[in-house]
């Protein structure tokens, strides 16, 4: 009975903040939607008995992902309003394509049949309750799905390359620490008694250092003789 | 028809509940008993007694966003090892074996993020 | 059958992950052997395919059949040619990074993924593994912003697209209990009949994989992504990514959805006469060859789904014809296309081949060799391609989409020819740089294949035969 008002309870706030992520004016006020958004279907999932996939929902998406969106949201001078300009031009079109998806949603609906095993399957997604859901989750994620496990991480991986390739810039002018460079400095810095109160130019020490003498220049003249 | 393991994030329920009710009657209790008197001079911005120079918005630096991406990466390994750690003992050699082929993987990423600097802030 | 069924995905991962290494470690730019590195992987990928045995493997999720092998050697061929296409390109044009063509192993690792998919869950995974390279090779030229753009628009309406297939994946999980496609295959059987919901299911997997393909009414993205991504990029967008797209939808709607082909067949008839009447229509006005060329490819994507419609082992047959005479096809006008320079620039109107055949011969003869094959102009290999489909459409009563088929290639031709007349009948324009050697070893051997197709055209045909039998079977 508590399970059930909770699931309306937190159906009503996703379905109600997902309504405000898209009408809302402002884009920051829309991110905090999304959060809110994403921690009732957490607390879904929770309900539905997907604890692993509830806690990663909440570390993952609103850690990390909504993070990100608030960096772009509130870096990027975006002018909204000119964005939400053509918002009336489409509305029309919008309109007709959400109704055919819900007219579809509606068919999905009026097919639903319930397996006979239904009920016990929905009830006991676990493997008795002596194992937690990530343990079960790992008994077959690394075994029977490694090839899909692999997957990810080579997607995973990708992810990183992209990344780096679209948004690294090498900067010139910056002045970067080479921690090989100067772990393999020895003998070259030398530490010098000075007397107390002499400045370094009396021990000759120049600040900026002298040019480096130039190499003689080449004169080709003495090679011209040779070849004829 | 709730089930046992449902039934130990009831606490959860209750604590979310009383939050709520308590933010709920702070911010009521402001709205009904506090004096209201709204006046723009409130809200506006100033420095030190001055209207504000300039925006202070500065130009958006691209790398913020690069490390929340490889952040997101980095955490999405974290996710997958959380399984892995709690059912070590049932998954023998083969599972650990195929956890290091993905954690070497990402190392490649790392290796990779390492030496073309993207892990240097300036 | 032990995870060693999938030895050619594995060496091409480990591969990669050895040659990114290798690529990194250097202080000097290692765009050049990193391309040599990728392209030798791919040809020992192939070989590896080549020799795969026939099975099921880890866990039901990996499938090697005739039909996968086929289709995986298409695949890497078109990955290996971009590859080589796009040395001189990039340098030309200050892009010689070497994640370049590492990216595009990793998306080729993708496609061999897709091709084997036995599973909506590998499906998916590798769909992705082959997509997110694929946005940011298209988004490569950061200086440039219809690069940006269309990386952009690549990424965001395929993102909405995998959205799409996922749900209608989880539709048919919830009808059927089962991700696995020999499963899926036992489960709707056309005994049991199958509800609404299923229905949707399909439609919306279809949806999701129709956008990969750049099948009409989900091919917005195409003309802007293949303008404005780097030609080699679009030269492998057009080749190797529909390949593998085309192979997962035929896998999909004939093996675990075979029984319901009456539910899918209009969807597919209805995508292809889309396809080829847009394809037709839409490049006749266009400036720019590579939007040009990304028009005819939605125009030969509609071609090659006739052979799906039809849905019978002759209708497969058509379908793995024309993928592998049109992935050479492609590939050779894509040289072509990347090989238009002028004082070191790159151009890319119609306008600009003008003159050809008096400035360059060479290239203008070659050119005129692929439009006219495109145009299905026998006895070149486009022209055999068309007549395959046609006839399988023809064979199975499918008349309104041979007759479609048939007018819009009328149309088509158009615009092929009308290169052609440009390259030769027009004043010059202003003479192109010559082109370099890969360029023209691609074009040559691309040419030569659409030329002499007709003389023994027996070993396409009995592989792709062998191919739609393991399909079927």
């Amino acid at each position: 009975m508590i399970a059930a008002l909770a699931f309306y309870l937190f159906a009503a706030i996703l379905i109600a903040s997902a309504v405000m992520v898209v009408t809302a004016r402002n884009p920051v006020h829309s991110v905090l939607f999304l959060i809110l958004a994403f921690f009732n279907a957490a607390a879904l999932f929770l309900i539905a008995g997907a604890e692993f996939l509830a806690m990663i929902l909440v570390i993952v998406y609103v850690g990390a992902v909504a993070v990100l969106f608030l960096f772009v949201v509130m870096m990027l001078d975006i002018d909204f309003a000119r964005l939400r300009e053509g918002f009336q031009r489409y509305a029309p079109i919008g309109a007709i394509i959400g109704g055919i998806l819900f007219l579809e949603l509606l068919l999905v609906l009026s097919g639903w049949s319930f397996a006979d095993q239904a009920d016990d399957l929905r009830l006991s997604p676990n493997p008795g309750a002596s194992v937690t859901n990530a343990a079960a989750l790992g008994r077959i994620l690394y075994t029977d799905y490694v090839y899909l496990f692999q997957l990810a991480g080579l997607i995973l991986l990708v992810a990183m390359i992209g990344a780096i390739v679209l948004t690294h810039r090498e900067r010139a002018g910056t002045k970067r620490q080479d921690i090989a460079v100067q772990v393999a400095r020895s003998g070259s810095v030398v530490l010098e008694e000075v007397p107390v109160g002499a400045g370094i130019k009396a021990l000759g020490i120049r600040r900026p250092p002298e040019p480096e003498a130039e190499p003689p220049k080449v004169t080709h003249d003495a090679h011209h003789g040779g070849h004829h | 028809m709730t089930q046992p393991l449902l039934a130990e994030y009831f606490p959860i329920l209750v604590f979310l509940a009383i939050a709520g009710g308590i933010a709920l009657a702070m911010v009521g209790g402001s709205l009904l008993l506090a004096r209201q008197k709204p006046n723009a001079e409130k809200l506006s911005a100033y420095e030190c007694g001055f209207e504000p120079f300039d925006d202070t918005r500065r130009r958006f630096d691209v790398r913020f966003y690069l490390v929340a991406i490889l952040f997101i990466i980095f955490d999405l390994e974290v996710a997958f090892l959380f399984p892995w750690a709690v059912s070590l003992g049932g998954i023998g050699w083969f599972g650990f074996l195929s956890m290091i082929a993905f954690l070497g993987v990402l190392t490649v990423g790392f290796i990779y993020e390492w030496r073309k600097g993207a892990l240097d802030w300036e | 059958m032990t995870w060693t069924l999938a030895l050619p995905e594995l060496v091409l991962a480990i591969a990669g992950l050895v040659i990114l290494v290798a690529g990194v470690l250097p202080k000097q730019e290692t765009f050049f052997p990193v391309s040599m590195a990728c392209i030798g992987s791919l040809l020992l990928a192939a070989v590896l395919v080549l020799g795969q045995p026939e099975g099921t493997a880890l866990g039901g999720h990996y499938v090697a059949d005739d039909f996968s092998g086929f289709m995986k050697l298409l695949a890497i061929g078109g990955a290996a040619i971009g590859i080589l296409l796009s040395l001189d390109y990039n340098t030309k044009e200050g892009l010689g990074r070497f994640e370049f063509p590492l990216l595009m192993l990793l998306a080729t690792i993708g496609m061999m993924v897709m091709i084997s998919a036995n599973d909506l869950l590998s499906l998916y995974l590798g769909l992705e593994l082959l997509s997110l390279p694929l946005y940011v090779i298209a988004a490569f030229n950061r200086d440039s912003a219809r690069s940006a753009e269309a990386g952009l628009k690549y990424f965001v309406l395929g993102a909405l697209a995998s959205g799409l297939l996922l749900y209608g994946s989880s539709l048919v999980y919830g009808f059927a209990g089962t991700t696995n496609f020999d499963r899926l295959a036992d489960a709707f059987s056309a005994d049991s009949g199958v509800t609404a919901g299923v229905v949707v299911g399909i439609v919306f997997v279809i949806a999701g994989l129709a956008f990969k393909v750049s099948a009409v009414p989900f091919h917005m993205w195409t003309p802007d992504v293949y303008e404005g991504a780097p030609t080699p990029v679009t030269a492998f967008f057009a080749a190797a990514p529909k390949v593998a797209a085309i192979a997962l939808l035929a896998r999909v709607l004939v093996g675990p959805f075979g029984d319901l082909a009456g539910q899918w067949q209009q969807v597919i008839t209805l995508v292809s006469l889309g396809s080829m009447t847009l394809g037709g229509f839409a490049a006749i006005g266009q400036r720019n060859i590579k939007r040009l060329m990304a028009y005819s490819s939605i125009g030969h994507v509609g071609y090659a789904l006739m052979g799906l419609a039809v849905a019978n082992d002759v209708g497969l047959r058509g379908l793995l014809v024309y993928m592998a005479i049109y992935v050479a096809m492609n590939l050779g006008t894509f040289a072509v296309l990347i090989a238009m320079r002028r004082k070191g620039r790159a151009v890319e109107q119609v306008e600009d081949l003008a003159g050809l055949g008096r400035t360059d011969l060479g290239t203008a003869v070659w050119m005129a060799v692929f439009m006219f094959s495109m145009a299905g102009i026998p006895p070149l290999a486009g022209f055999f391609g068309k007549l395959y489909v046609f006839l399988a459409a023809v064979q199975a009563g499918f008349w309104t989409l041979a007759v479609v088929g048939v007018l819009t290639s009328v149309v088509s031709a158009y615009y092929y020819l009308r290169i052609v007349k440009v390259m030769f009948f027009d004043a010059p324009a202003g003479a192109l740089d010559p082109a370099p050697a890969s360029l023209t070893v691609v074009m040559a051997a691309s040419g030569l294949f659409t030329l002499f197709f007709v003389l023994w055209p027996a070993p396409l045909l009995a592989a792709a035969q062998a191919a739609a039998a393991a399909l079927l079977g």
